[in-house]
């Protein structure tokens, strides 16, 4: 059985249609759909009540101004009483649509945010490293609101517009179907020329969103790597990456702007020809007797409702083209398939216990990049702690990765217990496997919160043993606000060492059978080094503990020492045996130790 | 963050600052709104003439004059294209407008960032200052979409109550009663939409914030199989965005239906008074037709005032974001000493007190009045303890952050008396935490330095290679012009260490600081640098926060930190033998080693193993 290891890029493959990406989008959010028919209907009855005034003008004209008898005021104000009741019926029709649509989009796309957010969650890390962290946070940020705003707003136009424009046509056919057909054909250009114009105002606006990505990335450097530009003084250069980043938006969200007030206009053009056409062939036709003045009138009014419609769609349709790339790229994510896929209830439950790590031929190699570790082929029995050294470059990282299942192997088999780690369920892996990173991220809350993260219903005397365990309590104590000082963001309160000392105590906390620590303890002074040694080493007792080392104290607190070299297990054995035969581990040894005692 | 309540007044404040900014193109969508205003009111006009003049007799006697329609329906086209280029004129402008003032604005709030000091970046979460510099800028200009529309929906009105009043007083009256109470229900609706909006706006930021935050957390959510709960939180602040969202919905829902049935029952209105007056022979049937048209044709612009108000919430939420940001004070300032030396310089600190302020505005002390000096050319090693404030002293060197009392001096100048640009000059600083630019390896080492560029990348190679790092580099597909990606995804942990070394070392500072900056490299790497750095850098002065025996055997002296206080200064030897808490942490490893060796015999994971030392 292989894999190939392959980083997909989000969005990657044929860009789907917009009718697609509609339909795969009310697919995700069954909300859109939750009591439309209701809500059109409601939408009918609304937008049929637009009617009524070009309805009570014709009347008004033919029965009462030009009534037969001369003008006869008091037969119109009975029809007039009753359309002023129309006309509010058909308001408290609109707010229920509005209201209704509101809930059903908000409703639908909570739904798409949440699970595009879970999404990303679920997508490999290297899949995560394809696209900016600030691209991610966009599409489910800044797209999500894009589409909201369309649906809401351009949405519920759409809807109606294209109601008003079929009731429009079905009452001008019954005052005059040679004007009907004359506004038709004034309108036929538009409706064809429609679809190109769309297509080159969506290309315009793929181009924006693109650029809104870049600046968001631009913005971020400058806001996370502000003290590194301080250090170094290069404000001006930084600043000259984002104004370039700003500039490129704002050129492509001005080039989308003027195709759509163009597109726009050519629809009021259009519009105000109709009139001046329904004025030309209905006099003609009036002063044939073909028609009354009333009709005409009225229709006249009908092309304001018929005009309305296609100058709104048009400007709709332009929003809609903003909003499907909004919501194609929300989708890219959700669609993005989770290469490191969590079996789910069909996968296996390891049993508690010390566990037994097998790399069966396993190989890997980053999507487009070498080969980095060369069919590892060991076992490593429970209980036993095991670190992994080798120089920089040599695969350690990778070994510990594949271990932790943050990726796959390209070729090979990690088993767990002899259980393939594919087929471990997420739930138990997590649980049983911790890694604990160079660099821990913390979040922006207190110590214990973020202590807790491994364990929420951890309670604080369970954090504060944890700490104790570790040999950390005078550390501890020693902050003013103990467990609550609050670490800023992303940790930045404290020191790398600090954050190190507290990713260790969530580690300890979490209780895994399988503890993976990649240079864990880097940023810690010596003193407390040794004393988390100790600690680890009493705590590992009964678990399988494997470490990647880059220090001399921790190759040799291990039961035995792995060695790679270039992506190859080259050594194995307890590190006095390793140091005798004189190898590549007598090696570095010999550099530690002079680096220890110089 | 206290926010004002919105004001229709604050509104048109943010209104007339983005005037005051893009006059020129706001002309331009008024001058485009004014012909669009004029010429919407004319349609009806020319029409009521048409009607009266042509249509009306057409249709009484049967008999079609063909030069009176060819005329009537001429000037009704020439009107439709004067509409149309007000049309064009006014949305180009107004886009131009919108997206102008948000790069604009966006500049300047990434230039503040660039100036604020770190003390205040650090009370702001990166979520909300990424929100600032997006979504509030956005939503601040917004309103400049509709804005000269509505301009336009102005000068429609006055245009047209002028035509119903020549067309009919009576009738008039019913149009100058329908447009006032149109503008009472606007702005009744813009008490209560500004607080739904602001709430709405405030979880959009909220939203962004968690996105951010647990993105970036994104390996420890997996490592620790918190994805699940992760979920839950954002949900959580999602669905209270959904639900602030519906009641901005609700809102709207009440506004928009009201704001279209008023003008219909206006023209309903007018209808009836009309037929009566034609009946009465007060006025005739063109008149009445050309007030209700008149009315059919604002019914829909009209609500133009409405989208205006109902933006301007928004643009006065956004606002007050941005100004915050742009008013924020405490920027470091700058003196106009120069600094004379060349060669190594001389830093000393004396008495400096500094202390950490979090969120809520507690004040943490990291340092408490540290003195010492370091001769030009010494190398000076900072020891002690995690957190015991050497990352702090690093920090004070490059004035990230300034001392709250004492002060930092190089060269025997006050770090603050320097101008902007010569403490860069003349110190670098490798950081415990590397931070790499989205740029090439040349970019990230020479930061745009164009003294740095020679033709052959004579001086980036040789920092590299002081720094270890030209063999990688070299290996790297398209070398130093290589694209090491966002945060330098694509490189190791110790890749992204050796290339912050190179970027330092390539600017020959006359002070270097290393703040544990080879703590991601192999030993022998290490050493390697460290020989090169002995023997590459004897132009500079060297502070180096270390913890390794190796490191520390670099300096000429040793000062030793404990609890943010100097506890100890002197040679390494003299150190180690006069003080037992140094022994304890620098040669905790040796001793480790053998204890390790003693024991031997007996297993080191025996149920008797001392697990807290």
């Amino acid at each position: 059985m292989s894999v190939t290891a392959q980083a997909r890029h989000i969005g990657a493959g044929a860009v789907p249609g917009m009718l697609a990406t509609l339909r795969r989008g009310v697919q995700f959010s069954p909300e859109l759909r939750q009591g439309l028919g209701v809500t059109l209907l409601l939408a009918v009855v609304a937008t049929a009540g637009r009617i009524v005034v070009p309805f009570a003008v014709q009347q008004t004209i033919d029965r009462g101004l030009r009534a037969p008898g001369g003008p006869d005021a008091r037969a119109v104000s009975g029809l007039l009483v009753g359309a002023a009741v129309l006309v509010a019926l058909t308001a408290v029709c609109a707010f229920f649509v509005n209201l209704r649509l509101f809930r059903a989009t908000e409703g639908g796309l909570a739904t798409l945010r949440i699970g595009a957010f879970r999404h990303v969650h679920d997508l490999s890390v290297l899949t995560q490293n394809t696209e900016r962290r600030g691209s991610l946070v966009s599409r489910v940020t800044s797209d999500v609101d894009t589409i909201s705003n369309f649906v809401q707003f351009g949405g519920l136009l759409l809807i109606m517009s294209t109601l008003q424009l079929s009731v429009a046509t079905a009452l001008m056919l019954v005052y005059s179907p040679l004007l009907t057909a004359v506004v038709w054909a004034c309108f036929l250009p538009v409706f064809l020329l429609a679809r190109p114009m769309q297509r080159s105002v969506s290309a315009a606006y793929g181009a924006v969103r693109e650029r809104v990505g870049g600046v968001l990335s631009a913005v971020s450097e400058s806001v996370v790597g502000a003290s590194t530009i301080r250090a170094y003084a290069v404000e001006r250069r930084t600043a000259q990456r984002v104004d370039a980043a700003v500039e490129a938006h704002r050129k492509a969200a001005v080039r989308a702007q003027t195709r759509v007030a163009l597109t726009f206009s050519a629809g009021v053009l259009v519009s105000g020809l109709v009139s001046v056409m329904v004025v030309l062939v209905g006099t003609w036709r009036g002063a044939n007797g073909h028609l009354t003045l009333g009709e005409l009138l009225a229709f006249l009014f009908l092309v304001q409702l018929f005009t309305g419609p296609v100058q709104v769609g048009t400007e709709v349709l332009n929003e809609m083209q903003n909003a499907v790339a909004g919501w194609r790229r929300v989708l890219a994510v959700v669609d993005t398939p989770a290469d490191v896929a969590d079996p789910g209830d069909t996968g296996v439950l390891l049993p508690r216990g010390p566990i037994t790590v097998r790399f069966d031929h396993v190989s890997y190699a980053y999507p487009g990049g070498p080969t980095v570790l060369h069919d590892i082929d060991l076992v490593i029995e429970p209980a036993s702690r095991v670190a992994i050294v080798g120089e920089t470059g040599s695969g350690k990282t990778t070994f510990a990765k594949l271990l932790a299942r943050l990726m796959d192997p390209s070729t090979g088999r990690v088993l767990l217990d002899d259980v393939d780690l594919r087929r471990v369920r997420f739930s138990c892996l997590r649980e049983r496997v911790v890694l604990v990173p160079q660099e821990g991220f913390l979040f922006d809350a207190s110590l214990l919160a973020n202590v807790r993260f491994a364990r929420p219903q951890a309670t604080e005397q369970e954090v504060r043993l944890a700490f104790t365990e570790l040999g950390l309590a005078d550390w501890l104590d020693g902050l003013p606000r103990g467990l609550d000082t609050a670490v800023g963001q992303r940790g930045e309160s404290m020191s790398a060492g600090e954050r190190q000392l507290v990713a260790l105590a969530r580690a300890y906390l979490a209780d895994p059978d399988l503890l993976v620590l990649d240079e864990a303890t880097s940023a810690v002074d010596p003193a407390t080094e040794v004393r988390i040694q100790r600690a680890l080493d009493g705590l590992t007792r009964g678990r399988t503990a494997i470490s990647i080392a880059h220090r001399l104290a921790t190759a040799e607190a291990a039961d035995e020492v792995i060695v790679v070299d270039a992506g190859r297990v080259v050594e194995r054995g307890p590190a006095r045996e390793l140091v005798a035969a004189g190898g590549v581990y007598a090696r570095l040894h010999a550099s530690w130790a002079a680096a220890a005692s110089r | 963050m206290s926010e004002r309540p919105y004001t229709l007044r604050r509104g048109l404040y943010v209104v007339g600052q983005g005037i005051r900014r893009a006059p020129a193109t706001f002309a331009v969508a008024v001058v485009g709104s004014f012909l669009y205003g004029v010429m919407t009111a004319g349609t009806a006009w020319v029409l009521g003439r048409v009607t009266a003049q042509v249509i009306t007799p057409t249709f009484r006697t049967r008999h079609l004059d063909v030069g009176a329609l060819g005329r009537g329906v001429g000037l009704m086209a020439a009107v439709v294209l004067v509409l149309v280029v007000g049309v064009v004129l006014r949305r180009v402008a107004a886009g131009r407008m919108m997206y102008d003032l948000g790069a604009l604005y966006r500049r300047e709030v990434t230039a503040q960032y660039l100036r604020l000091p770190l003390s205040w970046h650090a009370r702001h979460p990166t979520g909300q200052l990424l929100s600032n510099a997006n979504a509030d800028v956005e939503a601040t200009w917004q309103v400049f979409g509709p804005l000269p529309m509505a301009i336009g929906v102005v000068v429609m009105l006055v245009v047209a109550s002028v035509a119903m009043v020549l067309a009919d007083p009576v009738l008039a009256l019913i149009g100058l009663g329908v447009f006032p109470v149109v503008f009472v229900v606007n702005v009744l609706f813009q008490r209560s939409m500004s607080p739904r909006a602001t709430l709405a706006q405030q979880l959009r930021a909220d939203v962004s914030d968690v996105a951010h935050e647990s993105f970036e957390a994104a390996v420890l959510v997996k490592a620790m199989g918190r994805e699940a709960a992760e979920t839950r939180r954002f949900a959580a602040v999602s669905h209270r965005l959904r639900a602030a969202n519906v009641e901005v919905g609700r809102m709207r829902g009440v506004f928009d239906p009201l704001m279209e049935a008023i003008p219909s029952l206006g023209v309903l209105a007018v209808l009836g008074v009309g037929a009566s007056r034609v009946a009465s022979g007060a006025t005739t049937a063109a008149d009445v037709v050309q007030v209700a048209y008149l009315f059919s044709l604002l019914a829909f612009p009209v609500r133009a005032l409405g989208w205006v108000l109902g933006e301007l919430p928004r643009s006065v939420v956004g606002w007050e974001r941005v100004d915050a940001v742009l008013r924020a004070e405490g920027a470091l300032g700058y003196g106009d000493t120069a600094l004379r030396g060349a060669g190594a310089a001389a830093v000393a600190f004396a008495h400096v007190d500094y202390a950490h302020v979090d969120a809520e505005g507690r004040a943490l002390p990291a340092l408490q009045d540290v003195t010492f000096e370091v001769a030009p050319g010494r190398t000076v090693a900072v020891v002690g303890p995690t957190g015991s404030g050497k990352s702090t002293l690093a920090a004070l060197l490059l004035r990230l952050v300034d001392p709250d009392r004492g002060v930092v001096t190089l060269d025997g100048v006050d770090l603050a008396a320097l101008p902007q640009g010569a403490l860069a000059r003349a110190v670098a600083l490798v950081a415990q935490q590397t931070f790499v630019f989205d740029d090439s390896v040349r970019g990230n080492i020479t930061l745009g330095d164009p003294a740095l560029h020679d033709d052959d990348d004579r001086r980036v190679w040789a920092a590299l290679r002081l720094a270890q790092a030209d063999d990688f580099v070299a290996a790297l597909p398209h070398g130093l012009d290589t694209a090491v990606g966002e945060r330098g995804t694509t490189l190791s942990g110790g890749q992204r260490q050796r290339l912050a070394l190179a970027r330092a070392l390539v600017r020959r500072p006359r002070l270097l600081v290393l703040d544990d900056a080879t703590s991601a490299v192999d030993p022998h790497v290490e050493a390697a640098i460290l020989a090169g750095l002995r023997a590459g850098t004897q132009g500079a002065t060297v502070l180096l926060v270390a913890h390794r025996k190796a490191t520390i055997a670099l300096a000429d002296t040793v000062v030793h930190l404990e609890h943010g206080r100097v506890v100890g200064q002197g040679t390494h030897a003299d150190l180690s033998a006069r003080s037992a808490a140094y022994r304890n942490l620098v040669d905790a490893y040796e001793r480790e080693a053998a204890e390790r060796a003693d024991g031997q015999r007996a297993p080191v994971l025996g149920p008797d193993a001392e697990v807290s030392a």
